[in-house]
């Protein structure tokens, strides 16, 4: 396997989709390529730092101040019209 | 099983809720709002990098999803139909403050460009530590901004909010081939912009 090839397959390894074989396909790549190895791990960091990091937090008072404006802009809607 | 059946319990209410908001509750509309805002809220500022735009997505997502509830087939779950409309709220709002004449997610895909790695000295030590979380908060959402809409929709779909592979191709009217060949690019991407910060112990830049 080369290196453009393990790439390719990067995703299916790392949300675990590879079946068995490829897997250990990419195992072995890995097994004697460390530039593959890093590349894996360090795009596995990627996903973990995006995912443990929630970035734009919504703070408690706008949260507030949305769901009025929310609620309030449905009750005027057609929809919201008791008559409907 | 513990959680399989709290996630079954979940959906249950949260059908629920949606039947009810459809029957004109808005009480259970409101429940709605409060489960998903603070995600409805974060594709938001991804995708525009807007503060201001991304409370207007988070308002009038929400608005069409309660005025076109007939329209939700309950085939699809609610939070992936939620999202689609977000999705396309937003990419509306990029398109106008870019004054430009498209922002789709077809947008730059076919270049190869940025996903050969490059960079392939390891991370140490872990980011976490060698930044505040200030700091690194500031470092991952310049590095996410600096990807084509394209791609950092569908990993924050995908890798952020944690939709399927499927859900992400469904949200987005993509086929999962095109879903999972933007992923793989975008994590590239990421990855390789993300070393020039990461690797900063091995390069040593002085800044840190």
């Amino acid at each position: 396997m080369k290196c453009t090839e393990f790439l390719k397959e990067l995703t299916e390894y790392l949300d675990g989709t590879a079946d068995a074989a490829l897997r250990e396909e990419l195992d072995e790549h890995m097994h004697w390529c460390h530039e593959c190895k890093v590349v894996l791990n360090t795009t596995k960091k990627t996903i973990e730092i995006y995912r443990d990091n929630k970035l734009y937090e919504l703070p408690e008072r706008l949260r507030v101040k949305l769901h009025e404006a929310i609620l309030l802009k449905c009750k005027a809607s057609k929809r919201g019209q008791p008559s409907e | 099983m513990e959680t399989i059946q709290k996630k079954a319990a979940e959906e249950n209410a949260e059908t629920g809720l949606v039947q009810a908001a459809r029957a004109g509750d808005l009480e259970a509309f409101g429940q709605l709002v409060k489960l998903y805002d603070r995600n409805v809220l974060r594709i938001a500022q991804h995708i525009t990098h807007n503060e201001e735009d991304a409370q207007d997505v988070v308002q009038e997502a929400f608005l069409k999803a309660y005025t076109n509830l007939e329209q939700f087939q309950g085939n699809s779950k609610f939070y992936t139909w939620l999202v689609r409309i977000a999705v396309n709220e937003a990419l509306m709002k990029l398109r106008k403050r870019r004054n430009s004449k498209t922002v789709s997610l077809d947008e730059d895909v076919e270049t190869e460009e940025g996903s050969m790695p490059r960079e392939v000295a390891d991370w140490s030590p872990n980011p976490e530590q060698l930044y505040g979380q200030t700091e690194l908060g500031d470092i991952l959402k310049k590095t996410i901004q600096g990807l084509s809409p394209a791609f950092r929709t569908v990993f924050v779909l995908r890798d952020v909010e944690g939709l399927s592979t499927e859900e992400t191709a469904e949200t987005l009217s993509l086929s999962v081939p095109a879903v999972k060949s933007r992923l793989l690019r975008a994590r590239l991407q990421l990855r390789e912009r993300l070393g020039k910060h990461f690797n900063a112990g091995k390069s040593g830049d002085g800044t840190r």
